[in-house]
C-alpha cells in the first residue's frame, strides 16, 4: 500500500475514536445517545481528509503516520476539552481548523524548506524579538510574561519562537558542525570548540535563553535548552559538550533559583508539595496528584471525574466562568489537561497518550535518519526533540517528575498558539520526510510504482 | 549523524518511561496515601454527591434526610433533621456535615446510609450507570417514648445539669429510648460559630451521656452484687447478715443511708431497704475475683457492645485517674458492691443490668438499628437479636425479680409509691452522694416492667440535685418512660 493510502486508512480509526469519545462524554452528561457525536466525527474526518488530499498532491512521499498521529492527539484534545466545557471545545475546533489552514499554507507556500537556511539570522532575530514582545508590552500573568494580546486574540510567542530557534540551530550547526567538532584546545579535561565558530551559536541561543528568563517562561527555556544540547550532540557527536552544557545549566539554575523567588518556589513545591510552609501554588500540584489518584488504573470514565465543584462548593465570588473558576483542578483545559486525562482514563489511558508522543518521536527521528543532507537531518531532529520535550516538560510537571512549569501539551491542551505552531512544526517535518523518502531517480530507474524504489534508505535502528 | 540520532531517540524514550513511572506512582503506588491526605477534599465532595439515606424512628417519625442543593445534574446533598423537635433526637442521632464531620448513628451507620456496598454490587451498579445511593434506615428508637424521656428529664434537672435515660427491650436488645439532656439541634451544628459554642458549653450538650458519660451508680449496683451472690450459690434470698450501720468495710466504718440500722436481715429485706452494710459484706465475702467476673458478664470493663461510634462510648468499671482497674489491683470491693469506691458506670450499662434480670439472666446485645432498606426497597439489614452473654441463671433472675419487685411494692421499699400504669414492676433506687456536706446527690433508678413478663428495662439518672433521692427524682422519670414504651408496644 502506498504511503498516502496508509495515511488515509490510519485516519479512519482516529475518527472512530473521536466519535466514541464524544459519545461517551455525551452519554455521561445527558444520559441519552444522539447522533451529534457522529456528526462531529464526520466533520473531523472530512477536514482531515482534506488535509490528506493536500499531502497526496504536494508531499506524496511524506511519512504516512505523522499526520494521523497528530490528528489523533487533536481528537483526544477535542474530546477532553469538550468534556471540560463544550464552549471551549467549539473554540478549540475552530483553532484546529486555523491550525490546519496554516499547516496547508506552510506546505503550499514554502516550496523548498531549504530556503529557510538563507534567512536563518533573520529568523533567529525575529524569534528573539518575538519572545521579548510580552515583556515589552508588559503583559504579566502569574508572574510571567507569556502572552501577547492583540485585540480579541492573544498568543504565546514562545510556541512559534521554538520553531524559529530550531531552524536557526539546525542551519548553523549543519554548516559549522565540522569546525565545531575539531578541538581547538582542551581545558580541564574538556575539549572546547573554537570560539570563532561557537560564538554566534552561543550569542543567538544565549539571547533566547535570556529572553525566556526575562519573561520567566521556565518551561520553554527547558525545552529550548534541551533542543540545543540535542542538536549540538547530534551535529558534533561529542557527549562532552552535552555534559559541559548540563553542568552550566545546573550552575545557572542553582544561581537563579537562589535569587529568583519565582524559581525557588517552583523547586520548593516540587520537593514537597505537602510541606506545611509550602509556597503559594503548591495547591495546584496537590490537586493534580489527587485527580490522578482518583483515576487509578482504569480511570473514572470520560466525564465521570470530579472537576466542576458542585453546588455550595462552587466559589460564590467567581468573576470568570468555569473552567477558569470553580474547577477543583486549576487550569484543567491547559496546563493540567494531562491530570484530567489520567483521572478519567486512568494509568492505561495516560500510557496510551504518552505512547502516541513516543510514536510521533519515532517517526520524526526516522525522518531525520532518512534525510540526506545535514540541515534536513538536524531540522527533523530539532523539531522532533523540541516537540517531545514539550510533552515531557508539562507531563513531568503535572506528575511531579520535575518542577512544574507551564507549557501546553502539544495538540491536546486548549490554546491557539500551541495548536497552530505544532501544526506548522508537523508540516515542516512532513516536508523533510517527503524529500527524504522520495525515490532517488538519478541513481535508480523509474519503476513505475507510486512510491518507487528508495535507494539506500536506512531502515535499521528505528522502528518503521 | 544517524548513531547520535538513534541514541537521542533512546533518551527521549527514557524520558517518557520516567513520565509513565511517575504517573503510575500517583495513580497506583501512592494512590491510597493521596486519597487519605487531609488536603484532599475530593472524597468529601464526592460523598456529598451521594444522596444519603434517611433515618426514621420505629414509630415512623422522620428524623434525618438529605436535601439536594445547588441543582444541576449533580447536586450536593445537605443533611436536614426535619423532626418538629430535633433537639430530642440530636442525641443519639448525631449529625453529618462536611465541615464538622459526623457523630452518633450518622457515623455508626455510615456504610448503609451512604450506600457503601460490596465490590461486586458496586460494579454492577456502575455498569447499569446507577449512581451510588444510600439506604434508608429505621431505628429501634421509639419517638414517643424518647419525647417523654426528654421532657421528664428537662423538668427534673436544674440549669446546667445533665440527665439521661436509656430504655431497652430486654428480649431483643433494641434500644427504645436513649435520651441525653441538655440536647442540641443537629440542624445548627453546621455553623462554625454555633458548633464551637456547643463544643465548649460546660453543660456538654453534644455529649451522648447514655453511652459516653460515666457516673457513680450508687445503690443500683446492689442488683449486680445480689446477682453475683445468688448465682455463685454462696447466698440465698434469705441469707442472714447484720445490717448495722457503722460496720467496718475495708477497715473503714460504713454508714447506712440516713444512719438507719438493722439487726440480722435477709437479702430481700436488705435490697428492699437498700442496706449498705449488708451488701458491702456480701461483696467482701464474694471477693474481688467473683465480683469482677459477674461485672464482666454484665458488660463492665469494656465499651457497650452497641452499634455506636467507639469514641462515643465509655466502658464501665473501677477507675483510677482515667484508667480501668482489674481484679488484681487494690480495690475496696465492699464499697464497689454498693456502687461506691471508684466505680463509674454509663447509664447504658445500668440499663443492661436491668434488662439482663428482666430477660431471665441473659443479656441481649443492645442495638439501635431496626432495619435498613436500599433505594429499591430491599431490606439489606434487619434487627436479629443476639445474645451478648449468659450472665446469671434463670432461677437467680427470677429470685432477683421478686426482690426488685419488693422494692417497688413493699411499703418499706425505697421505691414504694411509684407506679407503672397499674402493672407490677421491678426496680432499684440509687443515690450516689457526690458532695456530702452540700447534700448534693446523684439519683438513679433502674427498673423493668411488667415484672412477670418484662417488655421494657430502663435506667434513668440525673447528674446532680440537692437533698434528693433516687426514688423521688429518677424514679418518676423511669416510670413515665416505661409507661410510654408499654403504651406504644400495646
Amino acid at each position: 500500500m502506498s504511503a498516502r493510502n496508509r495515511e488515509l486508512f490510519a485516519l479512519i480509526p482516529v475518527a472512530v475514536l473521536l466519535v466514541a469519545g464524544f459519545a461517551a462524554v455525551f452519554i455521561t452528561n445527558t444520559e441519552e445517545i444522539s447522533n451529534v457525536s457522529l456528526i462531529y466525527g464526520g466533520y473531523f474526518l472530512a477536514i482531515c481528509v482534506a488535509a490528506h488530499i493536500l499531502l497526496r498532491i504536494r508531499l506524496p512521499y511524506a511519512d504516512p503516520y505523522l499526520f494521523p498521529l497528530a490528528a489523533l492527539l487533536s481528537g483526544v484534545g477535542l474530546v477532553v476539552i469538550y468534556r471540560i466545557d463544550d464552549g471551549l471545545a467549539v473554540r478549540q475546533a475552530t483553532l484546529f481548523l486555523i491550525g490546519l489552514a496554516l499547516f496547508a499554507a506552510t506546505i503550499i507556500f514554502l516550496r523548498d524548506y531549504h530556503a529557510l537556511e538563507r534567512y536563518r539570522y533573520l529568523i533567529a532575530i525575529g524569534s528573539i524579538v518575538f519572545l521579548f514582545s510580552p515583556f515589552l508590552l508588559r503583559n504579566q500573568v502569574n508572574g510571567a510574561y507569556l502572552q501577547v494580546n492583540l485585540g480579541p486574540f492573544s498568543f504565546q510567542p514562545s510556541e512559534f519562537a521554538k520553531i524559529g530557534v530550531v531552524i536557526f540551530l539546525a542551519s548553523y550547526l549543519a554548516e559549522n558542525r565540522e569546525m565545531l567538532s575539531v578541538s581547538a584546545r582542551r581545558f580541564m579535561g574538556l575539549t572546547l570548540p573554537p570560539l570563532k565558530h561557537f560564538g554566534p551559536l552561543l550569542v543567538v541561543w544565549g539571547a533566547a535563553m535570556m529572553m525566556l528568563f526575562f519573561v520567566r517562561d521556565l518551561g520553554s527555556s527547558l525545552m529550548f535548552f534541551g533542543a540545543f544540547l540535542a542538536l549540538l550532540y547530534v551535529a558534533t557527536t561529542r557527549l562532552s559538550y552535552v555534559i559541559a552544557g548540563l553542568g552550566l545549566f545546573l550552575a545557572g539554575a542553582t544561581f537563579l533559583a537562589n535569587r529568583t523567588p519565582h524559581v525557588q518556589d517552583r523547586v520548593d513545591i516540587w520537593t514537597d508539595p505537602f510541606a506545611n510552609n509550602a509556597p503559594e501554588g503548591a495547591g495546584q500540584i496537590q490537586q493534580s496528584l489527587f485527580a490522578q489518584a482518583d483515576g487509578g488504573l482504569f480511570g473514572t470514565g470520560l466525564g465521570e471525574s470530579l472537576l466542576r465543584l458542585p453546588g455550595p462548593f462552587f466559589p460564590s465570588a467567581c468573576k470568570e466562568d468555569f473552567p477558569f473558576c470553580g474547577s477543583i483542578l486549576p487550569e484543567p483545559h491547559t496546563d493540567f489537561i494531562y491530570a484530567v486525562i489520567t483521572s478519567e482514563l486512568g494509568l492505561f489511558g495516560a500510557c496510551a497518550l504518552i505512547l502516541i508522543y513516543a510514536l510521533i518521536a519515532a517517526r520524526g527521528f526516522k525522518t531525520a535518519v532518512m534525510a540526506s543532507d545535514g540541515f534536513s537531518k538536524l531540522l527533523a531532529t530539532g523539531l522532533t526533540t523540541i516537540f517531545a520535550l514539550q510533552a515531557f516538560v508539562i507531563v513531568g510537571g503535572v506528575t511531579k517528575a520535575i518542577p512544574l512549569t507551564g507549557v501546553t501539551l502539544p495538540f491536546v491542551s486548549f490554546g491557539g498558539s500551541s495548536v497552530i505552531a505544532n501544526m506548522i512544526l508537523i508540516a515542516l517535518l512532513l516536508m523533510v520526510s517527503h524529500e527524504a523518502r522520495r525515490p532517488k531517480r538519478a541513481t535508480s530507474p523509474i519503476t513505475g510504482t507510486e512510491e518507487g524504489v528508495v535507494v539506500g534508505e536506512p531502515e535499521g535502528g528505528l522502528p518503521a | 549523524m544517524n548513531v547520535p540520532i538513534t541514541r537521542l531517540y533512546a533518551f527521549i524514550l527514557l524520558l517518557f518511561a520516567v513520565l509513565i513511572y511517575f504517573t503510575s506512582k500517583s495513580t497506583v503506588f501512592d494512590q491510597e496515601e493521596l486519597e487519605d491526605r487531609p488536603e484532599n477534599r475530593r472524597p468529601l465532595i464526592q460523598e456529598q454527591q451521594i444522596p444519603r439515606g434517611s433515618i426514621q424512628t420505629s414509630d415512623g417519625v422522620l428524623i434525618a434526610e438529605s436535601k439536594p442543593q445547588g441543582g444541576g445534574p449533580r447536586p450536593v446533598y445537605i443533611r436536614d433533621y426535619p423532626a418538629e423537635d430535633p433537639t430530642v433526637f440530636g442525641n443519639p442521632t448525631g449529625y453529618s456535615y462536611v465541615d464538622v464531620g459526623r457523630t452518633g448513628i450518622e457515623l455508626a451507620e455510615n456504610d448503609p446510609l451512604s450506600g457503601e456496598q460490596n465490590e461486586f454490587a458496586s460494579i454492577v451498579d456502575q455498569l447499569r450507570n446507577q449512581p451510588q445511593e444510600g439506604a434508608d434506615i429505621t431505628l429501634t428508637i421509639d419517638a414517643q417514648a424518647q419525647r417523654v424521656a426528654v421532657q421528664a428529664l428537662q423538668s427534673a434537672v436544674g440549669p446546667g445539669v445533665g440527665g439521661s435515660v436509656v430504655a431497652l427491650d430486654p428480649d431483643t436488645g433494641a434500644v427504645k429510648v436513649m435520651a441525653s439532656v441538655p440536647g442540641f439541634d443537629p440542624n445548627v451544628v453546621d455553623d462554625a460559630g454555633t458548633f464551637s459554642d456547643l463544643s465548649t458549653d460546660k453543660a456538654a450538650p453534644l455529649v451522648n451521656r447514655p453511652t459516653q458519660s460515666i457516673y457513680e451508680p450508687g445503690s443500683t449496683m446492689k442488683v449486680v452484687t445480689a446477682a453475683a451472690a445468688l448465682d455463685s450459690g454462696e447466698f440465698e434470698p434469705d441469707s442472714m447478715l447484720s445490717g448495722k450501720t457503722g460496720i467496718r468495710i475495708g477497715g473503714v466504718p460504713l454508714e447506712n443511708a440516713g444512719g438507719e440500722t438493722f439487726d440480722q436481715i435477709d437479702m430481700t429485706t436488705a435490697l428492699t431497704a437498700s442496706v449498705n452494710t449488708y451488701f458491702a459484706q456480701v461483696g467482701e465475702q464474694l471477693g474481688t475475683d467473683t465480683m469482677f467476673e459477674y461485672m464482666n458478664r454484665f458488660g463492665f470493663d469494656h465499651d457497650p457492645e452497641l452499634d455506636y461510634p467507639d469514641n462515643q462510648m465509655a466502658p464501665s468499671g473501677v477507675y483510677d485517674v482515667g484508667k480501668l482497674l482489674g481484679p488484681s489491683d487494690p480495690i475496696d470491693i465492699g464499697r464497689v458492691a454498693i456502687g461506691q469506691e471508684r466505680l463509674l458506670t454509663t447509664p447504658m450499662q445500668m440499663a443492661e443490668v436491668a434488662a439482663t434480670i428482666a430477660n431471665d439472666g441473659t443479656l441481649m446485645q443492645p442495638t439501635l438499628l431496626q432495619e435498613a432498606k436500599d433505594p429499591d426497597g430491599r431490606t439489606i439489614e434487619e434487627l436479629d437479636p443476639d445474645e451478648q452473654s449468659n450472665v446469671v441463671s434463670e432461677e437467680t433472675a427470677n429470685e432477683l425479680t421478686e426482690m426488685m419487685t419488693n422494692v417497688t411494692e413493699d411499703p418499706e421499699g425505697t421505691a414504694a409509691g411509684l407506679t407503672v400504669g397499674g402493672v407490677s414492676f421491678a426496680g432499684k433506687t440509687g443515690t450516689a452522694e457526690i458532695d456530702v456536706e452540700a447534700g448534693i446527690n446523684r439519683p438513679w433508678f433502674i427498673a423493668f416492667a411488667p415484672a412477670d413478663d418484662p417488655q421494657v428495662a430502663v435506667a434513668a439518672m440525673i447528674e446532680r440535685c440537692t437533698g434528693c433521692f433516687g426514688a423521688e427524682v429518677a424514679g418518676p422519670i423511669a416510670t413515665q418512660v416505661m409507661e410510654a414504651v408499654l403504651a406504644e408496644g400495646g
